[in-house]
This record gives structure tokens, C-alpha cells and sequence, in this order.
């Protein structure tokens, strides 16, 4: 697509990604289709083209973000379905980045969204704060009906019992001869609200040869921030996750760093772009990005045990957008839940967002309630016994719609090879 | 009469739009109040957002619309269409935007209907073998609908991920599968349509039309949004064949592949598909689908069979056979289900695919006999020389319908200008060896001011006519399609009464 950028503008490195990936764009429209946002509302403001476009019409002309900049790029869950269609390439994660950095300086909004967001910026990353302010949105639960749309949805969406436990730096040694040493993201928001998917991953690690390391000082990938806008904010905490890594690398050797929750993994993977232009962390958050994986792809390559429980079970494997569309994993998880005995079904409409979606479900839950009960029917029409996914976000908003089971990946693997059989599924009663 | 134009914001250098009038852009208010009386959720006034609707899948052609409306019951087309026919406003409808002749472009003094929130699937009748859906439903939401019980939609465009049913039926868009299976107008049964003056009618059922009267679905089917609205399409499903194989077969010269076409065909062979991609889209398509495709090649063709098992077989070791002894440096055969759609997922990507290695592209659409082929892609080659530009060509082979995407760089200045003249010796080429200007993306602005070199003026006037019997007030869809719109009364379609047209002040080019 044509672009008209000023040799001047193009100084700004943010406007020379920008223009490159405009560059790409051919018009086709073949992304339209397959957003969910056009798919609700079919609007072409509510497309990744149109998006694009409104993008391009802000940076070209040098805008601040008009209402409708904000408004339709505001509605984008960032799910990147767009980039799998995509057949010329373009990077639309990168584009919309660098429009939503323009429109938290330029936009307006009104001060209750302003605060909404400044909120969920600080609260969300540390666990400590996030753990407290669960406190107080407990006790709000049942006065949820009382309270304004959003925060509403905000209180709505902490489930009434959380184990939460705290990861705090150590090392947990292989069974028996370590075939792999690696680093675990111990994560936010998922060890606040489900420390048993840490733990399932830290046993199931552990029994397949690979080392696990919480290295000290790692702490929130920061993409809850970037994509509120919050450059900076996100940039210090993805700086010094470099740096943790790279302490843990130098000292005593990674294979891979490892990633549990699927939303932060697209952001760890991109880090190498993020701190492109950094003169110090540049190469050290190349390599970062370059030992990121799935928990499922390091699994997948080391091998699965031989199964002894689980099998038959069938399962409905929920494609977490962030894992299918931002890392392209789609196999690895269902290969490895058919190589430990479960029968995997298929979810239509797989390539659709649940809503979760980082804050969306927060930011905007009219049209997250709407993805979600979407994407519950279409769950729940698979007919399986329990629901697998490989991402906290998408578990958190599919359980209380969905009228089975919902439990990450990882803790069916675990069941399967010798550990606990999952809580939820005795809860539900479901299997006997 | 002579037409009065100006150029409105197109990039392109020599395409006229007519003249956009004054007195409705200056009654805008007004008439962007009356669309939200109408359709209370739905009206975009603003110029931001506005904007992503300037143009279609020919980004070249740009226009900014008097105002969007976005209706999402049939009602909600009627109230529309009733109140511009009363007040005299002009109307572009548009489906999901991947015209690739501009069929969808705005004019700045119309109103832009967009269709896409009509996207339920309103019924699947087994017994009949038809699927009843609104307009914005995608091509490929129909066969997704129906594959679970072993049927599909047979017409299947490249942009079948994202164009709209209603789009397909103005354009009567055709696809890979067509050579078999026909176009779009083999595959509807029913519409519903909104005619100009808001009244809604129906055409067709849900059998195989009858051959008796006007042929009206033959008429809607391709009419370009000339005639009237869209508002339900009635498609045709069939059983999914018993057997399908894909095969990939590369050659080291076009030639070679084009010899390969003419020799399948003249053996009687009727694959079900039968493509042919040139070195640079085999490579731009390959790096995003992985589809296995010969990296070593010139050209490569891709064929269909389909049927009973044992006529699949034989017929795959024949077409085989017959592109061994045309020289084949390859030849693969699908071994599974998801191999064959990786084989075509990779064509069907080909346009957007080469955006990846050139930031623009002019797509052509012309129709040249089969066996001129290879002569027409070595001249397309010397042209590309001449004109200091790239080509990539994507071909459907069976029926004779070239695609060349010609590669520029809108940012370099002139690059555009020597693109079109690149386009305009292409299809100077095509008439040359016998072919014609259109294949299937339509005339739209696109190709509207060759229709002369096609068809002579009483063909032109009689075609006119027939958009005159539905829309005597010129208020659908203009300067699309016809070089010159004469205005009805002039041809003798209106009755004059008391020396009165029934639309005096109407602007008439
Ligand atoms: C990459 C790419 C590949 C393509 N491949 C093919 C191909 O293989 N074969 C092929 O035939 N075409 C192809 N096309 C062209 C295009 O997809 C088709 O012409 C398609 O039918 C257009 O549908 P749409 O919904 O996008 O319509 P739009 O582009 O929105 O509109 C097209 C025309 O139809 C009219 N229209 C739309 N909806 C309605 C309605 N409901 N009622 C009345 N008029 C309406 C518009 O006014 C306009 O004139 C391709 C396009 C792209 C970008
Ligand atoms: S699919 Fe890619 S090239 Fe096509 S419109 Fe969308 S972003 Fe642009
Ligand atoms: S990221 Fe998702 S919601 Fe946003 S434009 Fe792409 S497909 Fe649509």
C-alpha cells in the first residue's frame, strides 16, 4: 500500500516499523473475515484492514488519535487472528502497538477509563498488589450488581476461590538425569489466581529430565502494559527480565525459558524487537526471545512419558489466540494430549478469541461477554469431558460460561504421566 | 451527450468519476439525520471513520463516501433505498470490499450501503440441497456450514476467506473450481433483492430455475450493484465427491506448462481445477502456506480430479502421463486431505502473497484462448522488459482466464502511471490474440472505459436499457460499468408526460 511519510517523520523508528509494515499491506481484505470484532459488528472500522487504515490516517497527518482511532483500535483484542490470515505477512502486532503508544499520548478519554487503566497497569504485574486488591474485590462480589458496567465486569471476573502461592526464586532439581536446564516464568496475574498450573508445570518439568529455575529478579513480562498503551512502564520490566535471564545464562547455562501462559510468551518472543534500538539489552533480548517457549514446545521436544491415567478422556482443546495466532503453536499441545491418551476434539470456529483477551474482558465487556458465550456454545457442542487450554486469560473467562471442566494443558499432561488428577475434575463430578 | 468529469481522488491517472453534486453534498446533514432515523445504530458521518471505506480490494481508486450506512434488516434497505429514490441520493452498495475492479468505490455524493452485517446463515434445506444466507455471509461460511454432512458450495474465488455472497452474485464470481462446476450464476437459485424504489422482490426458488420467460436471475447474476440490492442469496449445495486428488506439476519453461493445459484439455480430460502460477507467485505464495510447491521451477500447474475412486485414479496417472511427456520436471499427487487444501491454500493466497515481495501490485483480468498461451506469457515477459517492471502470473489455466499481477512501488513516483500503461498492453495483447478484456473480477471503474473496445454502441445502448427498466433515475451504483451513462428518457425508456421528466433536476452525464 502507498504511504506518504516525511523523510522527517521517518526519523522516529517507531514510524519506520510502522511504514514497513504499511508497506505490506495490499488491501485484500482477507483478514476482515476472520476478526472477531468485524465478525460481531461488521463494521470495516471494526476490521484489521480498517484498523490498519485508521492507523495510517493518524500517523500520516501527524494526528492526534480522533475519537474513532480510539474507539475501533480500543475494541481490537490484539488476538492477531488477522496475522494468521495475513498471506502478505504484515505485522499488524507491531502496527497496532505502535497506534496504541499514539493514542495514550494523543487520545482522549474520559477520566473513569483513564483510572481504569492506570489501575489495571499497576495493579496487575505484581502479585502482591493483585493479591490484595483480590481481597477487596472479593468482598465487592456481592455487591457486583450495585456497581457501574466496568467495574462490575472487573469484580465479576475473580473467581470466589483462588489458590494462590507465590513463586519466589529457587531451583528445583530434575528427576533423575537432567536433560535440560530451564527458566520458568513464574507469572502475575497466574500465580495469584491458579498457583496449581505453576505447580503441574514445575512436576511435570521435573519428571521429564528438565531443571527448573524461578531466576531471581525475572518478574511480569509486561504485556499487560504494553498493550495499555504503556510503553515505558512495560519497557523497565521487560528490561530487567533481560537482564535476570541473561545473569541466570551466563552463570550457570538455559536451554530455554519457559512459558506457561500463552499471553505472555508472544510477549517474551518479542522481545528482541522491543529492544531493537536498546544500545545495551539489544542482544541479550534477541537471545531472550530466542530461548522462549511454549511449555508445550519444550515438551513436545523432550518427549512424553508413557501415559498411565487419563486415557479416553476426550477433551476439547480450546486454541488460546495468543498461543495459536501469536506463536503459531498449534500441533505441539494436541499431539502431546493424543500421545498421553486423551482423545482431542476440535472446537469450530477455533480461530475466533474467547474475549479474554489481556484487559479486554475488563475494557470492554459488552463485546467480551458477547466472545465469550460464542465461544462457550461452540465448547460446549464439542461435547467433551473436560476443556483444555494452554492460557490462564482464556480459563478465566470460559469457566463460568462453559458446563464442564476447564483446566490448562499442562495439568491433564501431569495427571497423565503420574500426577495429581486435576481438582476441578472431582469438583465437577464429572468423571467418575 | 457528452460526459462532464472531473477527477475526483484517484491515484489512478486517467479514471473519471462523474461529477459529484453540489446541492446533495450541501443537504448532507439532512440526509445523514434521515439515515439515522432509519437505522439508529449504524450511520458513520465521521471523516476518520469514513475513511477505511474509501475503496475496495483496488486501493488504487479512492474516494471518500457522502456518508456509511450500515443496515441489518431488509426493512432497514427498503427505508434506504425508498428515501434516496424519494430525495434523489445516490447509493454504492458494498459487500465485504475485495472488488478488485472498483466495483465497490464511493462517490462523494452517495450514500455507501455496507452489507456486512447481514451475516447469518438463515437456513440450510437438505432436501432441496440449499442454503438460504444474508449477503455478507462469506463464500466459505456456506461450505463451512455444510461440510460437517459431506456438502459444499461449489464456486470458490481466491477470496472466498472474505468475500460476501451478495458480492459474489454482482460480480458472478468465479473460482479455481469453475471450470467444472460453473460460476456463480450456475450455483444460485433464489434471491431477494431491494430494487430502487425500496420495493423488495424475489427471484428464483430453491429448484433449478425453469426455462420459461425473462431469465432475471441471469440478469442480477453479475449485475455489479446496477440493479438492485441484494438482501438473500439462494445457493445450490452439492455432495462432496468421493474421491479428490490435487496434483502439482512443474516445468521448466511456461510453454512447457502452457503445451501441458492445451494437451489435458485436448485429451477430453475435465479436471475440476486446473491453475497455473509462474516462478515469482510460486515463490511468494510457498513462503507463506508451505505448501510443498517446486522452488526450481518455472511454471507450475496445479490440477483437480474428482469422482469415483477408480476414475480419480486413472485419471491422475493420465494427466500424469500427459505431463511427463510434455517435459514435467515434478509431479506430486496429494496424499491426503490436508495436503490437497495446502495445495490450493497456497493459490488461492497468491495475490495478497506477493505483497510480500512488492509492496504494490495492479491485478489484470483478461481472457485469451488456451492455446495462445504460452506465446501471451513470452509477450507479457517482453513487456515486463520494455516497461521496467516486475510480473507475476497466476493463471486459470482451464478456462483461459490470466491474471498477471503486475509489481510497482507506489511510492516511486511514476511507478504507477508505468504500471497502468504495463496493464493497458496486456489487455491490448489479450484482444490482439483473440481474448477478451474481463475475466471474472467484473468491469467496475476498473475496466468500465474499455467496454467500447468490447462492445459497439447498440450493444452498449441495449445493455443501458436494461439498467434503465430497473433504475430509471441512475441512482444505484453510477459511473461503474458503462463508459457513458446516457440518461434513460433520452432513450426512450421514460415516459415524458406533460414535456415533465419524472426527475428534471437530475444530473445526467
Ligand atoms: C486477493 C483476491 C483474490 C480474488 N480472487 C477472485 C477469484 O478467484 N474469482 C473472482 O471471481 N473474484 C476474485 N476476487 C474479486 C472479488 O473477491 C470478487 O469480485 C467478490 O465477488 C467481491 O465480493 P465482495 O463481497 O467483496 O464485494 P464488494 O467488493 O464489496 O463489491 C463488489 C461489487 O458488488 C456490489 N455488491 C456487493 N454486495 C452487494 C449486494 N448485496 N447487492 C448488490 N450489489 C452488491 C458492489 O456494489 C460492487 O459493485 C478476488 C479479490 C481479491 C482481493
Ligand atoms: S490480509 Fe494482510 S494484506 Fe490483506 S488487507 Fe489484511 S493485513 Fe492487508
Ligand atoms: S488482533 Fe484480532 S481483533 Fe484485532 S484486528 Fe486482528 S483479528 Fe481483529
Amino acid at each position: 500500500m502507498q504511504t506518504s511519510f516525511t523523510p522527517d517523520q521517518l526519523r522516529d523508528p517507531a514510524i519506520t516499523a510502522a511504514d514497513e509494515i504499511l508497506r505490506k499491506c495490499v488491501h485484500c481484505g482477507f483478514c476482515t473475515a476472520t476478526c472477531p470484532t468485524y465478525v460481531l459488528l461488521g463494521d470495516e472500522n471494526d476490521s484489521p484492514r480498517g484498523r490498519i487504515y485508521l492507523i495510517k490516517d493518524m500517523l500520516e497527518n501527524d494526528r492526534p488519535a480522533s475519537d474513532a482511532v480510539t474507539r475501533h483500535v480500543d475494541r481490537c483484542l490484539s488476538c492477531l487472528s488477522c496475522m494468521t490470515t495475513c498471506p502478505s505477512g504484515v505485522n499488524y502486532m507491531h502496527l497496532v502497538d505502535v497506534g496504541r503508544q499514539r493514542i495514550a499520548r494523543t487520545g482522549r478519554r474520559s477520566a473513569a477509563d483513564r483510572l481504569l487503566r492506570w489501575l489495571l497497569a499497576r495493579v496487575l504485574p505484581s502479585p502482591e498488589r493483585f493479591r490484595l486488591a483480590l481481597l477487596g474485590a472479593r468482598m465487592a462480589r456481592p455487591f457486583a450488581a450495585f456497581l457501574p458496567g466496568r467495574l462490575k465486569a472487573l469484580v465479576k471476573l475473580v473467581p470466589p476461590a483462588a489458590r494462590t502461592a507465590i513463586l519466589e526464586p529457587r531451583v528445583f532439581p530434575a528427576e533423575g538425569v537432567r536433560r535440560r536446564r530451564v527458566a520458568l516464568l513464574a507469572g502475575c496475574v497466574q500465580q495469584v489466581l491458579d498457583a496449581e498450573i505453576n505447580a503441574a508445570t514445575i512436576r511435570l518439568l521435573t519428571k521429564h529430565g528438565c531443571e527448573v529455575v524461578v531466576a531471581e529478579g525475572a518478574g511480569c513480562c509486561g504485556a499487560l502494559a504494553y498493550h495499555l498503551g504503556r510503553e515505558e512502564e512495560a519497557l523497565a520490566g521487560v528490561r530487567s527480565n533481560v537482564r535476570a535471564w541473561i545473569r541466570e545464562r551466563t552463570a550457570r547455562g538455559l536451554d530455554a525459558i519457559v512459558i506457561n501462559a500463552s499471553g505472555c510468551g508472544t510477549m517474551v518472543k518479542d522481545y528482541g524487537f522491543l529492544l531493537r534500538n536498546d544500545p545495551e539489552l539489544a542482544p541479550g533480548a534477541a537471545e531472550v526471545s530466542a530461548l522462549a517457549r511454549d511449555v508445550t514446545e519444550v515438551l513436545a521436544a523432550v518427549g512424553l512419558k508413557a501415559a498411565v491415567a487419563g486415557a479416553g478422556t476426550t477433551v476439547a482443546y480450546h486454541d488460546a489466540c495468543s498461543l495459536q495466532h501469536g506463536q503459531g503453536v498449534r500441533e505441539a499441545p494436541r499431539l502431546l494430549l493424543q500421545g498421553a491418551g486423551f482423545e482431542v476434539r476440535d472446537v469450530p470456529e477455533g480461530h475466533l478469541c474467547c474475549g479474554s483477551a489481556g484487559t479486554y474482558n475488563i475494557l470492554q465487556p459488552e463485546l467480551a461477554t458477547r466472545l465469550r458465550d460464542r465461544k462457550a456454545a461452540n465448547v460446549d457442542g464439542v461435547g467433551a469431558d473436560v476443556v483444555a487450554a494452554g492460557n490462564i486469560g482464556c480459563i478465566l473467562q470460559l469457566a463460568p460460561a462453559i458446563g464442564r471442566p476447564l483446566v490448562h494443558t499442562v495439568q491433564l499432561l501431569d495427571w497423565a504421566t503420574g500426577g495429581p488428577r486435576p481438582r476441578v475434575l472431582d469438583q465437577a463430578n464429572w468423571l467418575n | 451527450m457528452p460526459r462532464v468529469v472531473i477527477p475526483v481522488r484517484c491515484v489512478k491517472t486517467d479514471m473519471r468519476m462523474p461529477v459529484p453534486d453540489t446541492p446533495t453534498i450541501a443537504r448532507r446533514q439532512q440526509i445523514v439525520g434521515a439515515l439515522r432515523r432509519i437505522v439508529p445504530d449504524g450511520v458513520i458521518a465521521d471523516e476518520a471513520a469514513m475513511r477505511p471505506y474509501e475503496c475496495d480490494g483496488l486501493a488504487v481508486y479512492r474516494q471518500i463516501p457522502l456518508v456509511v450506512v450500515l443496515p441489518s434488516t431488509v426493512e432497514q434497505v427498503s427505508a434506504i433505498l425508498r428515501y434516496c429514490n424519494a430525495n434523489n441520493v445516490k447509493i454504492v452498495p458494498r459487500g465485504a470490499g475485495t472488488s478488485l475492479s472498483g466495483g465497490a468505490l464511493p462517490l462523494a455524493d452517495a450514500v455507501t450501503i455496507g452489507l456486512g452485517r447481514f451475516n447469518r446463515i438463515l437456513e440450510i434445506d437438505w432436501d432441496n440441497r440449499c442454503v438460504v444466507a444474508q449477503p455478507g455471509v462469506t463464500n466459505l461460511a456456506i461450505t463451512n456450514a455444510v461440510q460437517h454432512r459431506g456438502f459444499y458450495y461449489a464456486p470458490d474465488p481466491s477470496s472466498q476467506i472474505a468475500c460476501s455472497i451478495g458480492g459474489n452474485v454482482a460480480e458472478n464470481a468465479g473460482g479455481v473450481h469453475c471450470l467444472k462446476y460453473g460460476l456463480t450464476t450456475n450455483n444460485v437459485l433464489g434471491l431477494q433483492i431491494v430494487l430502487p424504489d425500496g420495493e423488495v422482490v424475489r427471484v428464483g426458488g430453491r429448484h433449478q430455475p425453469e426455462g420459461e420467460g425473462y431469465d432475471l436471475m441471469g440478469l442480477l447474476t453479475g449485475s455489479e450493484g446496477l440493479l438492485g440490492i441484494v438482501t438473500e442469496v439462494t445457493v445450490r449445495i452439492l455432495r462432496k465427491p468421493e474421491t479428490v486428488r490435487a496434483m502439482l506439476m512443474g516445468f521448466a519453461s511456461n510453454e512447457a506448462a502452457g503445451d501441458a493445459v492445451a494437451a489435458i484439455i485436448g485429451a477430453g480430460v475435465v479436471p475440476a481445477g486446473l491453475e497455473m502460477m509462474d516462478r515469482l507467485a510460486i515463490h511468494a505464495a510457498e513462503e507463506f502456506v508451505h505448501a510443498g510447491y517446486p522452488l526450481d521451477v518455472e511454471a507450475l500447474l496445479i490440477a483437480e480430479l474428482d469422482g469415483p475412486q477408480a476414475e480419480v485414479d486413472y485419471l491422475v496417472e493420465r494427466v500424469a502421463a500427459i505431463a511427463a511427456r510434455c517435459g514435467a520436471a515434478c509431479v506430486r499427487v496429494s496424499a491426503s486431505e490436508d495436503e490437497r487444501l495446502r495445495f490450493w491454500a497456497g493459490r488461492k493466497a497468491a495475490f495478497p502473497a506477493v505483497g510480500r515481495i512488492s509492496p504494490d501490485y495492479l491485478c489484470m483480468d483478461g481472457t485469451i484462448p488456451r492455446r495462445r498461451l504460452a506465446e501471451v506469457l513470452a509477450r507479457i515477459r517482453a513487456l515486463s522488459e520494455k516497461h521496467g517492471l516486475r510480473v507475476a502470473n497466476v493463471f486459470h489455466a482451464g478456462d483461459g482466464n490470466l491474471h498477471p499481477l503486475i509489481l510497482f512501488d507506489a511510492n516511486r513516483p511514476g511507478e504507477l502511471e508505468r504500471a497502468e500503461e504495463f496493464g493497458a498492453d496486456i489487455l491490448r495483447l489479450c484482444v490482439e490474440v483473440g481474448g477478451v478484456l474481463t475475466g471474472e473480477h467484473g468491469v467496475g471503474v476498473e475496466k468500465r472505459d474499455l467496454m467500447p473496445v468490447m462492445f459497439d454502441e447498440v450493444d452498449l445502448e441495449q445493455q443501458q436499457r436494461v439498467k434503465c427498466a430497473f433504475d430509471a433515475g441512475g441512482l444505484l451504483n453510477p459511473g461503474k460499468v458503462f463508459p457513458t451513462l446516457h440518461n434513460c428518457a433520452e432513450m426512450g425508456r421514460l415516459r415524458v408526460s406533460g414535456g415533465q421528466l419524472p426527475f428534471p433536476d437530475l444530473p445526467r452525464f
